[in-house]
């Protein structure tokens, strides 16, 4: 699975304002509903399930990551967003450290598949620490949708 | 005169490996990838953990992650170190149990 099949370009954010860990969810929720891909009525719905998977474990998965996501009946394919906070909020990450970089995905909850590929694909990319760096130096949703459409031809994994 | 060097003892490096499946129907997600990480990483041993020909430190998440293990799927746990059996143990039971 690659970027372009999961994330929703017009609902990248390059620069997060919210501070904290159920702020920035809700901003990158609030994107999705933005972009059309989620609808209003589940938008709070969504951010009261993905804080609550939170709390069975963050998904900040070290190196500045974390993969905030749910499984939910509104969504027909997997949608995704990317953002970045450049001054890192405090996500309870498994390293400790503060997260810059967020991929929420929302699931359809027949699909566990679908999710594990997407999960693979990001972490697969992510272990290249130039594309992480990249990553979150960016500064415009432009910059971010170029490195990810590298990252898809190959451009950064070895 | 009398030494004083200590024995040394016959520490052996054990190398052990075994084949688990993945039962729990969302595969090995974010979840059970931590607790599979978190469980390596209390033993010295290092872990490797192979699905077909892709083999990746099974103390990182982010390697573990990208196995994309569906539910079904075979994977070969791979432990060397002075607890291995121990660390191999461990995380032989955690597939046993669905990662409940």
């Amino acid at each position: 699975m690659k970027f372009s099949d999961f994330v929703c370009q017009d609902a990248i954010r390059a620069e997060l304002s919210a501070d904290d860990k159920e702020s920035v969810i809700r901003e990158l929720v609030s994107a999705l509903v933005e972009s059309g891909r989620v609808a209003e009525s589940d938008h709070e719905d969504i951010v009261k399930a993905i804080i609550k998977r939170e709390e069975l474990g963050s998904t900040g998965i070290g190196r500045g990551v974390a993969v905030p996501h749910t499984k939910h009946p509104s969504v027909e394919r997997l949608v995704g967003t990317v953002g970045i906070s450049h001054d890192g909020v405090d996500f309870d990450s498994l390293d400790g450290e503060k997260v810059q970089l967020l991929f929420l995905l929302i699931s359809p909850p027949d699909r566990p598949g679908d999710h594990l590929r997407a999960l693979e694909n990001i972490s697969r990319q992510l272990r290249d620490e130039m594309f992480c760096k990249f990553l979150k130096q960016s500064k415009s949703c432009a910059d971010i949708s170029q490195l990810l459409e590298e990252a898809d031809n190959n451009q950064f994994v070895s | 005169m009398k030494s004083t060097l200590k024995p040394v003892l016959a520490m052996e490096t054990l190398n052990v490996s075994k084949k688990v499946m993945v039962q729990n129907a969302q595969g090995l997600h974010a979840r059970p990838a931590d607790l599979f990480v978190k469980t390596a990483n209390r033993y010295s041993s290092s872990i490797e953990v192979t699905k077909g020909s892709e083999t990746v430190d099974g103390k990182s998440i982010l390697n573990i992650l990208t196995l994309a293990a569906e539910q079904g799927t075979e994977l070969e746990i791979h432990a060397i170190g002075d607890d291995a059996n121990e660390a191999l143990a461990a995380l032989t039971e955690l597939f046993e149990q669905g990662f409940e």
